[in-house]
C-alpha cells in the first residue's frame, strides 16, 4: 500500500496552518511556502497519474480499517487526472495572484488557498460518500473566505448569496446521504455499487429519492440550469484569481456526477432508469443555451465570462448525460479544456480591469497594455467559443461525434451549433467594444498601471497549456478513452476496494 | 415514536423552507438553522429508532442501536454550526456596509433603499 495517494490532501492541510502560524505577517515567506507546496503537489500528482496510467487502482485505507468500515481513498485514471489538472491550474492561479498583488489585499490568502486545494483534492480522491460531503465542506469553507478576500460591499453581498446557496446545497446533500444510508446501510461507494443492485424492484422509492437528491446537489455544484443562479454574481464579484480557481469547482460537481452515476447508479440500472436521458439531458441543453445567451446579453466582461462558464458546463453535462464510452471520453477532454479556458478568461478580465478600471462593455479610452491583453483575450475567446484552431473546436467536434448516434441527436446538434454561433457573437462584441472602439477615443491621463509581467506569464502559461491540449489532442483523447472504459468497467474498482484486507475484514480480529 | 420524529422533521423542514423564502438575511439564516436541525434528526433516524439500546458492542447485549448515524450527525452538527456563525458574520458585514439586508439582487436604481 503506497502512502503517496494521501499526500495531495495532507500536504496542503499541513502547509496552511504553517503559513498562518509561522508566517502571518510576512507575505514573502507565505508566497514561497505556497508556491513550493503547489510545485510539490504537481510532482505528487504526476507520480500518481503515472502509477494509475496502466489501469491499476490505488487504494489507501485510513488507519488500515477494511473498506466498508473505514474511510478509503481511491485513485484511478479519472481521479488522478483531475488531481493533476487541479495542481497545474493552482500553480498558474497562484502565480497570477502573486504577480497582480491580489494576495496582499487582504489577510490569509495563501492559507485559505491551501485549504481550498485540500478540499478539492480530497473530493477527487475519496471513495466514501460521507467523506465526499466532508471534503465538499472543506473546499466550500475555504472558498467562503477566498470569495470575500479583500472585502468591499458588493463582494460581501455576493458572498452572502454564495454562502447561503451552498448551505442549502449542503443540507440537501445530508438529506440524500441519510436516505441512502437508511436504504442500504452503507456509504462506501464500492459497497453501495454492490448493494444497490440487490434492492428489490418493488421497494425502490427511497433509493430513487436519494439518487435524485444527490443529482440535485451535484447539479448545484456544477451550476446546471435551473440551479445556476448562484454562479454569475459570485464568480463575477470574487477576486479574479479566486474566480479562476473556482473554474475547477464546477468540475468537482461534474466529477461527482460521473463517479456516482457510473459506479453506484450506472445507466443500465433499473432503479434509476430515465434519470439521465429524461431529466439530465434537457437540463444540460438548457444550461448550454442560457449560458451562451448570457454571454451575448452580459453588460460587463466578468459576467460574460461567468456565463461562458455556465455554457461550457452545459456542454460538459450534455455529453455526460449520454453515458456512453465515446461520450464520456469527449466529456473528459472537454472538462480539461473548459477548466483551462475559463480560468484564463477570468484572469484576462482582471488584466482588463487593472489597465482600465472598469469592466463595463462600453467604449473607454485605450487601456494600459492594450496590445498584449487584447491578443490574450482573442486567443482565450477563440478557445472558449470553440473556433479552430484551439482545443475548444476539437472538443466540440468530439461532442458532436459522440451525440451522432443518440436518439436526441437533432436537439443536441442544433443546440450546440446555434449556441456556438451566439457565443461567438457575444465574444466578438465584447472584444471589439473593449479593444477596438477604444482606438477612436481620446487617450486620457490615467493612474491605471500596466499589469505586471508575472501576470502575463501566468495567463500565457494557461494559454500554452490550451495549445498543448490542442496539439496533443490525439494522445489526450485516447487516454480519456481508456479512462471512460475504466469507468464503465467498474468491477476492478469495486473488488479492489471491498476485498483488500485490513482491520475488521475477518471477524474478531483486533479484539 | 416514529410519528413524533417524522412529524418533527416535517414541521422543522417546512418552517425552515418558509423562512428561507423571506429574502432578508435574518429570517433566511433562521430558516437554514431550522433546516439543519431537521436534517440532523433525519440523519439520526436513518439508522432506525431504538430506545435504551447501547451503540457499543458488548457480550451480554442482544439489542444495539446503530452508532454510525450518531457519528455522522456529530460531524454534520459541527459543520452546520460553524457555517451558521460564518454566514452571520458575512451577513452582518454586508448589512453594515450597504445598510441593506436583502438577500436577492435589487433592481438597479433602488440601491440603498431599506
Amino acid at each position: 500500500m503506497t502512502h503517496w495517494i494521501i499526500a495531495p490532501v495532507i500536504l496542503p492541510a499541513l502547509l496552511a496552518p504553517t503559513v498562518v502560524l509561522a508566517a502571518r505577517y510576512h507575505i514573502g515567506i507565505q508566497r514561497v511556502f505556497s508556491v513550493v507546496g503547489v510545485l510539490a503537489l504537481i510532482a505528487v500528482a504526476i507520480g500518481l497519474a503515472l502509477q494509475t496510467a496502466d489501469g491499476s487502482i490505488l487504494l489507501y485505507q485510513l488507519g488500515d480499517w477494511a473498506a466498508p468500515f473505514g474511510i478509503v481513498l481511491v485513485g484511478d485514471r479519472l481521479s488522478t487526472m483531475m488531481v493533476l489538472l487541479t495542481a497545474v491550474l493552482a500553480l498558474c492561479v497562484l502565480l497570477y495572484a502573486i504577480g497582480s498583488g491580489w494576495d496582499d489585499r487582504g489577510r490569509h490568502f495563501h492559507a485559505l488557498f491551501q485549504f481550498q486545494l485540500m478540499g478539492i483534492m480530497g473530493a477527487f480522491l475519496t471513495g466514501d460518500l460521507f467523506n465526499l460531503f466532508v471534503f465538499f465542506e472543506v473546499l466550500l469553507i475555504a472558498s467562503y473566505g477566498l470569495m470575500i478576500h479583500a472585502g468591499g460591499n458588493e463582494r460581501l453581498r455576493a458572498g452572502v448569496q454564495y454562502v447561503l446557496f451552498n448551505l442549502i446545497g449542503s443540507t440537501l446533500f445530508l438529506f440524500a446521504l441519510g436516505s441512502i444510508y437508511a436504504e442500504t446501510g452503507t456509504l462506501n461507494m464500492a459497497d453501495l455499487a454492490n448493494r444497490v443492485t440487490m434492492i428489490d424492484a418493488s421497494e425502490t422509492v427511497g433509493i430513487r429519492v436519494a439518487a435524485v437528491l444527490l443529482l440535485l446537489v451535484f447539479a448545484i455544484k456544477a451550476a446546471l440550469v435551473p440551479l445556476h443562479f448562484w454562479l454569475p454574481s459570485s464568480y463575477a464579484e470574487a477576486p479574479a484569481p479566486v474566480a479562476a480557481l473556482f473554474a475547477i469547482m464546477t468540475k468537482v460537481g461534474a466529477y461527482a456526477i460521473i463517479r456516482v452515476y457510473t459506479l453506484i447508479f450506472p445507466p443500465d440500472l433499473e432503479v434509476t432508469a430515465g434519470l439521465h436521458d429524461t431529466w439530465l439531458l434537457p437540463a444540460a441543453l438548457v444550461s448550454l443555451a442560457i449560458g451562451m445567451v448570457g454571454v451575448l446579453a452580459a453588460k460587463r466582461l466578468d459576467r460574460l465570462v461567468a456565463f461562458s462558464v455556465i455554457g461550457s458546463m452545459g456542454m460538459v453535462m450534455v455529453v455526460i448525460s449520454l453515458f456512453t464510452e465515446t461520450s464520456m471520453a469527449a466529456a473528459l477532454y472537454y472538462i480539461v479544456h473548459s477548466t483551462l479556458a475559463g480560468a484564463a478568461l477570468f484572469l484576462i478580465a482582471d488584466l482588463v480591469r487593472t489597465g482600465r478600471g472598469t469592466l463595463a462593455l462600453e467604449p473607454e479610452p485605450p487601456l494600459a497594455g492594450a496590445a498584449l491583453t487584447a491578443g490574450l483575450f482573442f486567443a482565450a475567446a477563440i478557445a472558449m467559443a470553440g473556433l479552430p484552431p484551439l482545443s475548444g473546436f476539437i472538443g466540440k467536434l468530439l461532442v458532436l461525434d459522440a451525440a451522432f448516434g443518440a436518439d436526441q441527436a437533432v436537439w443536441i446538434w442544433a443546440t450546440v451549433l446555434i449556441s456556438s454561433l451566439i457565443s461567438i457573437l457575444g465574444f466578438a462584441r465584447a472584444g471589439s467594444v473593449i479593444f477596438w472602439k477604444a482606438q477612436g477615443m481620446e487617450p486620457v491621463e490615467t493612474q491605471h498601471s500596466q499589469p505586471s509581467a508575472l501576470s502575463y506569464v501566468s495567463v500565457g502559461a494557461l494559454l500554452a497549456l490550451l495549445v498543448a491540449h490542442t496539439v496533443f489532442a490525439g494522445q489526450v483523447h485516447s487516454y480519456t478513452g481508456t479512462m471512460a472504459a475504466q469507468l464503465f468497467a467498474s468491477e476492478p474498482y469495486v473488488t479492489t476496494v471491498v476485498e483488500t484486507p485490513g482491520k475488521l475484514s475477518t471477524p474478531k480480529e483486533g479484539y | 415514536m416514529e410519528l413524533l420524529v417524522a412529524s418533527a422533521i416535517g414541521v422543522l423542514t417546512s418552517a425552515g423552507i418558509y423562512l428561507m423564502l423571506r429574502l432578508r438575511t435574518f429570517p433566511v439564516i433562521l430558516g437554514i438553522s431550522l433546516l439543519t436541525y431537521a436534517v440532523n434528526v433525519f440523519l439520526f433516524a436513518s439508522g432506525r429508532l431504538t430506545v435504551g439500546a447501547p451503540p457499543v458492542l458488548r457480550d451480554d447485549m442482544t439489542v444495539y442501536t446503530d452508532p454510525l448515524p450518531q457519528a455522522l450527525v456529530l460531524t454534520a452538527i459541527v459543520i452546520s454550526f460553524g457555517m451558521t456563525a460564518v454566514v452571520v458574520m458575512i451577513g452582518l458585514g454586508a448589512f453594515l456596509g450597504s445598510n441593506d439586508d436583502h438577500v436577492d439582487d435589487q433592481p438597479e436604481g433602488s440601491e440603498g433603499q431599506p
